[in-house]
């Protein structure tokens, strides 16, 4: 049967499962909207590119599948740009398919057109641009195996006008040869053997847990090994949700604002287990006094995040599922072993306990102002534990970390590598697309909340019913913290002088607001907003001034920290 | 320390930006790059020369591997190996220069491939160390141009290497 372009790629995606894409339509890929009519496909509407790229991210990490964007060219792509950079950051599988101009046209500088492949060269997996309508069919199927196989990752298809009009038969391949991609799943035996002999033989062990983890869904694995060998486990941003934070061996996160005890616990370490982790700097502060005392094992399934910031003294590279539950069995081979393993690393956890009572998560509270970690433990109350939660990035983003205690994989929706202000609103739109049952809150500042509060519109018109939580301290608060910190407290343009009514914000686009400004507002508030149907913005006047603590200053030792006093 | 390395890339749109954007992204050295179609359809060489300590080089050989489009990366350091380079170089040749500048031509082994009242454009192949002698010594006469292909190299031995 012979299809247009167009339909050959809508045909596609439903061989790929694909039921939901996210975009905003243009000329460029007009035909693809025109065949989108008639598709069983569901089309989210965003009002911004960017968060279109945010939402299908936000749906793809909760859910593992892949998640897809439609755009026009030239500004409607470039528009997609800092979205795709910010999955590629975190290892996210998404496809984005931009229109591009006529292939006659490339290079002319014609209306709307960008060098898509060019500027996204360095922030996707891969990209392709459609030359040929004969490899359209083949280059959609590659794109969805790079973007879900191995390290995950965005994958952009450029896509000329004219080649959406063009007919071909339409055959969808059933396998991917690519012979410069093949993906290392199992992990070598042997190293696998030589990294039970390695834990079997610490006194000092601490699992130092990534992103990875939630990816590669390997978290039963992880607990299992955990629990057998009594290991404590500290988890990066990224892998908060990967590992139940009220375990008795969780440490919480570690790095710039990582718990006293995770911190200390890495800088005293004697065997470091990286797990789908890659020793970010915000991890790591100081390189050379980062788990100064410890053999490192990093198993990663990409052998670039080995030996790139800390050299590993047993590299194991594949999906940490493999290694994970292979490592699991080697462990099991030696009841005796593992016995005087538990036992010899008593005093270890003994340790931990006590750094646990010194310097235990803490906030001063207060009766008077709404502390932003209060409102944060409230939502953790008054929420169910399949909640998902999303995050701008900021002070609100630290304390969610810090202090949400998350229990299930996937709940956690942040930007960890990139770091990107406007991304939480969008992707907890894609989490409620995913999961129209589940509660989804989205916890914001409210810096970052404008970056992208045109979102407002879209979850209106889906009737989804996402609830924000402001914590709203007139500030960008992280830099102001900074600049309190370390540059004699001289705020410059980090106060939002300018108050916004967000309540009138919400209802201007059909969605409820409310506001709380005192302490004992902040539970009614919450338990309103989750019984209201639909979506609704909750603005908390929390404390102005309030830091992310501890801290540890740049170019510091992450033992180094600035603690609540 | 310097490193030879050769790439067996996908010959498709964009390649060479990829290889080359790797390198300038990452803050690695290219210290010469030469890109041609390889033995088999479809597939590119690119041979490069590139500087820095093993963790570097351990990075650059992994990213190389890591782009889609990368088939092999083969790092020659410490192979046997054969090294050659092509330069054409043009030099100012008149009066009593001009026996001097085929005489050096001679032990070179190179070759004229232009003359004219008052040049001489020279070919040369060899491993980079004998053009730059060979540019050493021409110097005094005045070169007027240089180009320089940067080596390709190709394993000693009966072993081929193929994509």
């Amino acid at each position: 049967m012979e299809l247009t372009g167009s339909q050959i790629l809508l045909e596609s995606l439903q061989k790929e499962g694909i039921e939901t894409v996210f975009g905003y339509p243009g000329g460029a890929v007009i035909n693809i909207y025109d065949d989108l009519f008639d598709s069983p496909i569901e089309h989210i509407l965003n009002r911004h590119e960017q968060a279109a790229v945010h939402a299908a991210d936000g749906y793809a990490r909760c859910t593992g599948k892949v998640g897809v964007v439609i755009a026009t060219s030239g500004p409607g792509a470039t528009n997609t740009v800092t979205g795709i950079a910010t999955a590629y950051m975190d290892s996210i599988p998404l496809v984005v398919i931009t229109g591009q101009v006529p292939t006659p046209l490339i290079g002319n500088d014609a209306f709307q057109e960008a060098d898509m492949c060019g500027i996204t060269r360095p922030c996707t997996k891969h990209n392709f641009l459609v030359q040929d309508i004969r490899d359209l069919a083949r280059t959609i199927k590659e794109a969805f195996y790079i973007a879900r196989t191995g390290r995950p990752g965005p994958v952009l298809i450029d896509f000329p006008k004219d080649i959406q009009v063009q007919k071909h038969r339409f055959s969808y391949p059933d396998k991917v040869e690519m012979r410069g991609y093949k993906p290392t799943y199992a992990g070598n035996s042997r190293q696998i053997s030589k990294a039970a002999k390695m834990i079997l033989k610490a006194r000092r062990p601490v699992l130092y847990v990534g992103g990875g983890i939630n990816l590669s869904a390997a978290n039963d694995e992880l607990l299992k090994i955990a629990e057998l060998t009594q290991t404590p486990v500290t988890t990066t941003l990224m892998a908060m949700s990967g590992f139940p934070q009220r375990h008795p061996l969780a440490l919480g996160m570690l790095g710039m604002h990582g718990t006293f005890y995770a911190n200390m616990s890495v800088t005293e370490c004697d065997l470091l287990i990286a797990v789908g982790a890659r020793f970010d700097d915000r991890v790591t502060g100081r390189i050379d006094s980062f788990a100064s005392k410890a053999k490192v094992i990093h198993i990663d399934i990409d052998p670039t995040s080995i030996k790139k910031n800390v050299a590993a003294d047993l590299p194991i590279v594949g999906d940490l599922k493999d290694v994970l539950s292979k490592l699991y069995v080697k462990l099991n081979e030696n009841p005796d072993d593992l016995q005087s393993l538990v036992k010899g690393t008593a005093d270890w956890r003994g340790n931990i306990d006590a750094w646990k009572q010194q310097h235990p998560m803490s906030y001063q509270a207060s009766e008077s102002l709404i502390k932003p970690q209060f409102v944060i433990e409230k939502i953790r109350e008054l929420t169910a534990d399949d909640a998902i939660i999303s995050t701008e990035v900021g002070q609100h983003q630290m304390w969610t970390a810090q202090f949400f205690q998350f229990s299930q994989p996937r709940t956690f929706l942040t930007s960890g590598g990139l770091g990107t202000m406007g991304f939480g609103l969008p992707a907890a739109l894609g989490a409620q697309v995913a999961f129209p049952d589940r509660q989804v809150i989205d916890i914001s500042g409210d810096g970052s909340f404008q970056m992208n509060s045109q979102e407002l519109a879209t979850l209106v018109q889906y009737r989804l019913p996402v609830k924000i939580a402001i914590l709203n301290n007139n500030f960008l608060g992280m830099v102001r913290q900074w600049q309190q910190m370390f540059f004699d407290k001289r705020y410059s343009q980090t106060c939002m002088e300018l108050p916004i009514d967000f309540v009138k914000l919400a209802e201007a686009y059909g969605a409820t607001g409310l506001q709380a400004t005192k302490v004992e507002d902040v539970e009614k508030t919450i338990k309103q907003a989750l019984e209201t149907p639909g979506p609704v913005l909750m603005e908390f006047k929390v404390a102005r001034e309030e830091n992310v603590l501890p801290m540890v200053p740049a170019g510091k030792g992450i033992h180094e920290m600035v603690l609540a006093s | 320390m310097k490193h030879t390395i050769s790439v067996l890339v996908e010959n498709e749109f964009g390649v060479l930006s990829r290889i080359s954007g790797l390198f300038s992204g990452r803050g690695f050295n290219i210290e010469s790059l030469s890109v041609a179609p390889a033995m088999e359809e479809g597939i590119s060489r690119m041979t490069l020369v590139t500087t820095g300590d093993d963790r570097v080089l351990e990075q650059i050989n992994k990213q190389l591997n890591k782009l889609i489009s990368t088939i092999k990366v083969i790092d020659f350091t410490g192979e046997d190996y054969v090294e050659r380079e092509l330069a054409l170089i043009k030099v100012s040749a008149e009066a009593e220069s001009r026996a001097e500048a085929l005489r050096i031509v001679d032990i070179f082994r190179a070759k004229v491939v232009d003359v004219t009242a008052k040049s001489y454009t020279i070919e040369i192949t060899g491993a980079p160390v004998k053009v730059n002698a060979l540019l050493e010594l021409l110097r005094p006469m005045g070169i007027k141009e240089v180009v320089r292909s940067g080596p390709v190299v190709i394993g000693r031995g009966a072993k081929g290497v193929a994509a």
